[in-house]
């Protein structure tokens, strides 16, 4: 056989161990109790069902924990951008003293385990009264999005040429003014995917969210805590509701994808 | 008024290190052409750029038409640019880029519009006024970076190397419409470029600078005739002026330039300097060749024959110096041929060859 | 006119400020304060929670697994990254399709892969049921009677999961190799593993460098897969901190084990710069 024969294979089969389990779990999501029990397990949709994902919202937590979630989620998405943008734009545009240092730093804080945050963070946060909110979370979250809010945004505005700027203040713009008009509307869609980026990371955290809470759980806080005691059909229906949006999110992304998490991140 | 002055300008990127103009005093007077022109690194960007308010001098100042600017910040300085990169905006179409410099100055609606269909006829941009800059040819986007420029009538145009991005061909063409356009509106136009003949053919005068200072200034014939030293000869004119290391000698009455063992004649002007080296500068068309000796001539060995359609040019090797001869398109030799050269006096400049300034007897 | 004194405060010190505050509030000060909790008790200093830390036989296990989980996972993981983006190369047919679905895990979070796998592993689940179509008994793969079996479950569900973050930051870095390089080495002669070998791989090399620092800082982090699929009959560091914070309501160990992995994620990362910095002054 030749050579791109083998490529294909290779390529299906690489597929194959990354597309499978993704349709097993939806498969499992969507079958009722009673096809879950059986086995062998029908390994084709022949019953769907959303008596398991039902049963599942059911549960007390679960619509809280969603909830939950996406406020945590868009709280991360807006408090990262407040404060990142002004950082990115500082590292993109001005060759300051400290600009590596501030840089290194960034990095540097990316490489400390969330761990190590969340228990000293839990102490801070009960003397403070915010334990147990979702604004600890969305703290806890927005320091960790933001670096790479700061490095993603300063790439997307080196994209920006500095002359266009220059071009917008010779005709008469403020600073302010010719970032507005000049900037933004082309760093927009950049942002746009820093920030959904910034969401699947809020969305995915687990540890820091199950520590900083008790009763104000995120969805997957919920999920973790609950884990040991629960059914095998409410954990397929969990699994599947925490996979859901990743697959949705890497539709849309993409085109982004290797300009963010292939060089901009790293 | 709108002239531009400038003086003593001070300009470093770092506190201690080099500096990007060194002391720059410069006047463009109104209505005037002037082409700033130079080696990359030669500060002829850096002073065009706080001339426009963009980058702060360390020391110095600046005037536009009598008001100190020094201190304002470019938007408020009345003037106009035209971008390398055209600096033309992405995300709005060529009627909204054009009118830009308008809008910020909150010019009515309906004169912005009229504003800019002029100056979109002027640079045949009618047809396209609706579209993307992505939808543009680079001739076309750089037609709208002049067009935005024009539009807002400033009594100040800078142009920072417009024509750098366009190729060979367009380049030429877009030149001569740019020096019909800016004669038509008359505005006081400070033009930067690395280009020579781009400076030659546009500038009522040209500066040409070197390492953060001027070194000289003037008309673009006079400074290419006569180069102040020995680098503006060599950076103006394609190819650059000839430099040949000689003594001066008396051969009976006047003095002579000598080269090796032969002799050249030389401005009577040379007297005092009887016996001593110069270095002697002589454009490549000033050269007169023959294939035959001939009382007064000099030999040289031809090197390489480059016909270029307009003439030939040929590199011909003289003594141990290398000099390139202008020659018209009919002149036949081949290499390894002997010639014979000579040089009316007058077309000859003489440089001091330890300063590189022209001798001014 | 007279320069003033004194300067006013470059733009760039306002627009970063807001962020170094904040992640000095969020980062720094909680570092502090975790040395505290692991070290001072309400008697001043102390080693009692290093001590109580130790003494638990759980700790040692969950060491000596995490450490083999990135011994292991971290080596099949750039080589299966690096073989994708090589076949990814070769611009197989449907290689957008391709691309997709082998990136989909970037955004897939540990607890969600881990409950993925468990429908293929448990023990009445996929993977035992395909075994029964053909014919062989099932396998209780993830039971604590069968520790081999249950870490090859960890680690498939965390190849699967985090590999593609090292697959993107390899085709990035591909992207990145002029063609001409390539080119040149095929028009003299060289084979495919000729040039995979000695033009792409050393090309590679700055993105590789990078992956393997954040992989191994993020593989000593691995958590929630290891609960899904097993509970705590996979003990990892990471877990226990999880497990005395919230099952044994001991902030004070968990701030120390937390510690723990701190240290050994910067002692990876320092051991990687200076295995780096050692090979490019051999160079």
């Amino acid at each position: 056989m030749n050579r791109r024969v083998w490529v294909q294979i290779a390529c299906v089969a690489i597929t194959l161990f990354m597309g499978v389990p993704l349709y097993f779990i939806a498969l499992a999501a969507l079958s009722s109790r009673e096809s879950l029990n059986r086995f062998p397990m029908p390994m084709l949709p022949t019953d769907p069902s959303v008596e398991t994902l039902r049963t599942f919202l059911d549960t007390t937590g679960i619509v809280p924990g969603f909830v939950n979630s996406l406020t945590v989620g868009i709280g991360t998405i807006v408090l990262s951008l407040l404060i990142g943008v002004p950082g990115g734009y500082a590292v993109a545009r001005y060759a300051f003293r400290g600009r590596g240092p501030y840089q290194m730093f960034l990095l540097l804080t990316r490489a400390l385990p969330i761990v190590v945050l969340s228990v000293p963070l839990a102490r801070i946060f009960l003397n403070a009264g915010l334990y147990d909110t979702t604004y600890a979370v969305t703290l806890l979250h927005t320091a960790l999005a933001l670096p790479t809010t700061v490095l993603i945004t300063a790439a997307i505005f080196v994209g920006v040429s500095r002359e266009q700027e220059e071009a917008a203040m010779v005709f008469g713009a403020s600073p302010l003014k010719a970032f507005l008009r000049v900037v933004m509307p082309q760093a927009l869609p950049g942002i746009a995917a820093a920030a959904m980026f910034t969401f699947v990371l809020s969305w995915n955290e687990v540890l820091g969210a199950t520590i900083l809470t008790l009763n104000q759980r995120t969805l997957p806080a919920q999920v973790l805590t609950t884990l040991s005691d629960s059914p095998l059909a409410y954990r397929f229906a969990g699994g599947f509701a925490l996979v859901l949006p990743a697959v949705v999110f890497i539709a849309i992304m993409r085109r982004y994808l290797l300009n963010m998490w292939g060089t901009t991140l790293r | 008024m709108s002239d531009i002055v400038v003086r003593n300008l001070v300009k470093a990127y770092t506190p201690d290190g080099p500096r990007a103009t060194d002391d720059v005093s410069l006047e463009v007077a109104e209505g005037e052409f002037l082409v700033l022109v130079g080696p990359s690194g030669c500060g002829k960007t850096t002073l065009l750029r706080m001339v426009a308010g963009l980058e702060r001098p360390d020391s110095g100042t600046i005037s536009i038409g009598g008001r100190d600017v020094t201190r304002l910040p470019a938007r408020e300085r009345g003037l106009s640019m035209v971008f390398q990169s055209y600096a033309i905006f992405p995300h709005m179409k060529v009627r909204q880029n054009i009118g830009f410099g308008l809008a910020m100055r909150k010019v009515p609606g309906n004169e912005i519009d009229r504003r800019v269909r002029r100056a979109a006829e002027l640079l045949h941009l009618e047809d396209y006024l609706d579209r993307y800059p992505a939808q543009l040819s680079g001739g076309q986007r750089q037609r709208v970076a002049v067009a935005r420029a024009i539009v807002v009538d400033a009594v100040v145009l800078l142009m920072d190397e417009p024509l750098s991005n366009l190729d060979a061909l367009l380049r030429l063409e877009f030149r001569a419409e740019l020096k019909k356009i800016v004669r038509q509106i008359g505005t006081t136009t400070l033009y930067v470029t690395h280009d020579q003949a781009e400076a030659m053919s546009l500038g009522d005068r040209v500066a040409v600078m070197r390492g953060g200072r001027i070194v000289q200034i003037g008309a673009p014939l006079d400074v290419y005739d006569r180069p102040s030293e020995r680098f503006v000869g060599g950076f103006l004119g394609a190819p650059p002026m000839n430099f040949i290391p000689a003594t001066v000698a008396r051969n009976g009455g006047g003095p002579v330039l000598a080269l090796g063992d032969q002799h050249l004649a030389a401005p009577s002007t040379l007297d005092e300097w009887v016996g001593r080296p110069v270095l002697v500068g002589v454009r490549a068309e000033n050269i007169e060749v023959s294939t035959e000796a001939a009382p007064g001539w000099v030999t040289a060995t031809v090197e390489v024959v480059e016909p270029t359609g307009a003439a030939v040019l040929l590199t011909v090797r003289l003594g141990e110096h290398q000099i390139k001869v202008q020659t018209a398109p009919g002149f036949r030799v081949a290499p390894d041929d002997t010639v014979w050269l000579r040089s009316a006096p007058e077309a000859l400049r003489l440089y001091d060859p330890e300063t590189s300034l022209v001798l001014r007897p | 006119m007279a320069r003033t004194g004194r300067r006013t405060p470059p733009a760039a010190v306002l627009l970063i400020a807001p962020s170094l505050i904040f992640m000095t509030a969020l980062f720094m000060w909680p570092l502090v304060v975790g040395v505290g909790q692991a070290l001072v008790g309400p008697d001043g200093p102390t080693t009692a929670y290093l001590r109580r830390m130790l003494d638990d036989p759980y700790f040692w296990t969950a060491t000596r697994n995490t450490l083999l989980l990135v011994v292991v996972l971290i080596p099949l993981q750039f080589a299966f990254a690096v073989v994708m983006a090589l076949l990814l190369r070769e611009r197989p047919r449907f290689a957008g399709f391709h691309f997709y679905i082998w990136v989909i895990p970037l955004a897939i979070s540990d607890l969600a892969a881990g409950l993925v796998w468990l429908s293929v592993f448990t023990d009445r689940g996929y993977l035992n049921s395909a075994l029964d179509l053909v014919g062989v008994d099932g396998y209780a793969w993830l039971s604590y009677q069968n520790p081999v079996t249950m870490f090859i479950a960890v680690v498939v569900a965390e190849l699967w999961r985090s590999t593609s973050l090292v697959f993107v930051i390899v085709v990035a870095g591909m992207q990145g190799i002029p063609k001409d390089y390539d080119e040149a080495a095929e028009v003299f002669g060289a084979t495919y593993w000729q040039r995979v070998r000695h033009v792409i791989l050393p090309q590679l090399r700055p993105s590789l460098q990078v992956a393997l620092i954040l992989r191994t800082i993020l593989a000593l982090e691995t958590f929630a897969v290891a609960q899904a699929l097993t509970g705590r009959n996979l003990p990892l560091l990471v877990g226990e901190t999880y497990q005395w914070y919230s099952v044994q309501l001991n902030p004070n160990v968990s701030a120390a084990i937390a510690l723990v992995i701190l240290a050994v994620s910067m002692l990876a990362a320092a051991g990687y710069l200076r295995m780096m910095r050692d090979a490019t002054e051999a160079r």
